[in-house]
C-alpha cells in the first residue's frame, strides 16, 4: 500500500457520533452530524471530505475533546475523551499566532502551557523550526511573516506537544497554490518521519488524495459518512510525485462524483452558514 | 524610509512655523486689534507672570501637588478600571446584572460629584484624587472589558486544546490581548485625570494649579490665570507623554502605525 507503517491500533475513534445544536433565534435545533462512525489508526492519515456546513469542523472539535457530541462518543486510545487531551493537537486554517510573541515564542506555547521547563522547550523550538527552514526567523514577530511562513510556524507548534493525532482543519486553505504545495509536502514528510496518526478536513479534493491512506466523503447537513475511498497508491510521503501519477485523477473524479459537485447548485450551499 | 524621512521632516518644520506663528500673534495680537490686557495679556506678559509666580505664589510647589493628585488618580483610577474590567469581561452574568448602573455611573457627569467629595473629606488632596479615580475609571474599564470579550474564541480553543488552565488562559492569552485598546484607554485616562483633579481643585481648597487659577481670578490678575493654563496643559502633556513612552516599550511588537502613528 502506501508503505507506512501502519498498525491496527485505533488511535481516534468516532462511535456513533451526533450533533445538535441548540435552537438559536429564527432557526430550530441544528443537526450538524449524525452518526458517524469511523476510525483511524495509528499513523494513518485521513481526510475528511463534504460540502460546506456538513459538520467536519464540529467532528474535528469533537475530536480535540472541546467539544461534547450530543450522542455517541470520541476515543483516543480506546479511552473516551472527556475534555482536551495531551494525545490529539489542533490546526486550523487561521495561524492563531500571538503577535506578541516571537516565532519561537509561539511554537513554544503549548509545551509552556503543558509545565516544560525552559530549557528544554527552547531547544525543541530550535529543533522544530531548523527542520521547516525557519530557524533565522525565530526572533522574528509573526507579522514580519509571510502567510506561508506563519502557517508552518502553526505546524511547529502543532508538533511540539509531540502529540499521537494531529486534527487539522483546512490548514493550507488560506496561503497561495504554490505554497499550498510546498507546505503539504513538508506536512506529508513530517507526518510519514515521525508516524503520526492525522485527520485532515480539505476542500481540495487533490489534497486529501495526494496526502492520505484513506478518504471519507460525507453528505449534506445533517452530515454522515456516505463513502470511504482507500487510496492505493504508493508514496504518501511525496505528495508532488503522486499528483503525477494519472490515478490521482481517477480518484479525484470519483469523488466528485460522490460530492455530486456536477449537480450541486450554489442555493443548496446554506447561504452564511459555513462555520 | 526615504519618503517617510522626508515627510517627517516636512512635517516639522511646518509644526514648527505654527508653533512661531502662534507665538508672534499671542505677542502683538492682542495690541493691533485692541484687545485690553485684562481680557488677553500678551506672551511677555505672561512670562512676567511666570516669573513672578514662582518666586512669590509657589508656582513649583502648586505645580507638584496637582502632579502627585494626577499620578495618584491615574494610578489608582487606571488599576481599578482595568480590574474591573477584567472581572466583567470574565462574568457575562456580572456584566449583565451590573451594565445599567455602570452606564448610569458613566452618564452622571463626574465631574459633579467634586463638591460633594469635599463635602466628605474636606480641604484635602483626597476629593481631587477621587474625582481623578471615577474619571480615569470609565475608558479603561471599557476597553478592558470590549477586548476581552473580543478575544478570538478560537485563540481561548487553542490554549484549551493544550488543557491550559482558566489562569494560563487569562494571563497568556487573554491578558495580552487587551494591552493596545487598555493603552488606548489609558491615554484618554491621562489627559481625563488632569481635568478631574483640576475641577476639584478650582472647587476648594488652598493647593495645586486649580487654587492658583481662581486666586489669579479672584485677584483679577488674568496673566496668572493665564500662567496656570499652560502648566495645566504642560501637566496634561506630560501625563500623555509618559503613557506613550510605557505603551511604545510594552506594545514594542506592533508594527509601526506610520509617521506619527503615536498621536
Ligand atoms: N456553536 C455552534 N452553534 C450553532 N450552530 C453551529 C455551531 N457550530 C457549528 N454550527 C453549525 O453546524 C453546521 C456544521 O458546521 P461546521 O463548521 O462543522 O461545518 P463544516 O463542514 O466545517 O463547514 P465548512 O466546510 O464551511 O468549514 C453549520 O450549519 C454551522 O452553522
Ligand atoms: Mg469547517
Amino acid at each position: 500500500m502506501s508503505g507506512s507503517p501502519i498498525s491496527d491500533v485505533r488511535r481516534l475513534e468516532y462511535r456513533n457520533v451526533t450533533m445538535r445544536f441548540a435552537p438559536t433565534r429564527g432557526r430550530d435545533v441544528l443537526t450538524a452530524v449524525r452518526g458517524v462512525s469511523f476510525s483511524v489508526r495509528d499513523g494513518e492519515v485521513v481526510s475528511l471530505i463534504g460540502p460546506s456546513g456538513c459538520g467536519k469542523s464540529t467532528l474535528l472539535s469533537i475530536g480535540s475533546g472541546l467539544t461534547a457530541p450530543s450522542e455517541g462518543e470520541a476515543c483516543v486510545d480506546g479511552a473516551r475523551l472527556e475534555g482536551p487531551n495531551a494525545e490529539v493537537a489542533l490546526m486550523l486554517q487561521k495561524d492563531l499566532l500571538l503577535p506578541w510573541r516571537t516565532v519561537a515564542e509561539n511554537v513554544m506555547l503549548g509545551v509552556e502551557i503543558q509545565g516544560m521547563p525552559l530549557p528544554e522547550r527552547k531547544q525543541r523550538a530550535q529543533e522544530l523550526l531548523s527542520n521547516f527552514n525557519l530557524a533565522e526567523f525565530s526572533n522574528h514577530y509573526p507579522h514580519q511573516l509571510s502567510g506561508g511562513m506563519r502557517q508552518r510556524v502553526a505546524l511547529a507548534r502543532t508538533l511540539a506537544v509531540d502529540p499521537h493525532v494531529l486534527l487539522l482543519d483546512e490548514p493550507f486553505s488560506a496561503v497561495d497554490a504554490q505554497t499550498r504545495i510546498v507546505l503539504q509536502r513538508e506536512l506529508a514528510q513530517t507526518l510519514q518521519r515521525a508516524g503520526k496518526t492525522a485527520l485532515l478536513i480539505t476542500h481540495d479534493l487533490a489534497e486529501a488524495v495526494t496526502l492520505s491512506d484513506r478518504v471519507l466523503v460525507m453528505s449534506r447537513r445533517p452530515g454522515t459518512i456516505i463513502d470511504e475511498i482507500t487510496i492505493d497508491m504508493p508514496q504518501r510521503d511525496n505528495p508532488i510525485a503522486r499528483r503525477h501519477d494519472p490515478k490521482v485523477n481517477d480518484y479525484v473524479a470519483r469523488l466528485m462524483d460522490r460530492l455530486d459537485i456536477a449537480h450541486a447548485s450554489l442555493d443548496q450551499v446554506p447561504a452564511g452558514d459555513a462555520a | 524610509m526615504n519618503g517617510r524621512s522626508v515627510v517627517m521632516r516636512r512635517g516639522l518644520a511646518a509644526s514648527v512655523a505654527l508653533l512661531l506663528i502662534f507665538l508672534a500673534a499671542w505677542q502683538w495680537g492682542p495690541g493691533l486689534l485692541g484687545v485690553p490686557s485684562f481680557i488677553v495679556p500678551s506672551l511677555s506678559m505672561v512670562a512676567v507672570e511666570f516669573v513672578h509666580a514662582w518666586q512669590v505664589n509657589h508656582l513649583l510647589f502648586h505645580t507638584s501637588v496637582t502632579i502627585a493628585e494626577v499620578m495618584a488618580g491615574f494610578a489608582l483610577g487606571s488599576l481599578l478600571g482595568a480590574v474591573v474590567g477584567y472581572l466583567l469581561g470574565m462574568s457575562p452574568t456580572a456584566e449583565f446584572a451590573l451594565s445599567p448602573y455602570i452606564l448610569a455611573l458613566q452618564i452622571a457627569p463626574k465631574v459633579a460629584f467634586a463638591p460633594l467629595f469635599i463635602l466628605w473629606m474636606g480641604f484635602t488632596v483626597y476629593p481631587k484624587i477621587l474625582v481623578a479615580i471615577l474619571i480615569v475609571f470609565f475608558p479603561v474599564m471599557v476597553n478592558v472589558l470590549t477586548a476581552v470579550r473580543n478575544v478570538d474564541p478560537d485563540l481561548i480553543n487553542l490554549a484549551r486544546s493544550f488543557k491550559a488552565t482558566r489562569a494560563q488562559i487569562f494571563w497568556k492569552i487573554e491578558f495580552p490581548t487587551s494591552m493596545p485598546p487598555m493603552f488606548a484607554g489609558l491615554r484618554i485616562g491621562s489627559t481625563l485625570a488632569v481635568i478631574g483633579v483640576v475641577v476639584g481643585e478650582l472647587v476648594g481648597g488652598n493647593m495645586g494649579l486649580g487654587y492658583l487659577l481662581t486666586f489669579g481670578e479672584g485677584q483679577a490678575n488674568t496673566p496668572m490665570v493665564f500662567v496656570s493654563i499652560v502648566m495645566l496643559t504642560a501637566v496634561g502633556g506630560l501625563a500623555y507623554l509618559a503613557v506613550i513612552i510605557v505603551e511604545r516599550h510594552i506594545l514594542h511588537y506592533l508594527p509601526a502605525r506610520g509617521v506619527r502613528g503615536d498621536f
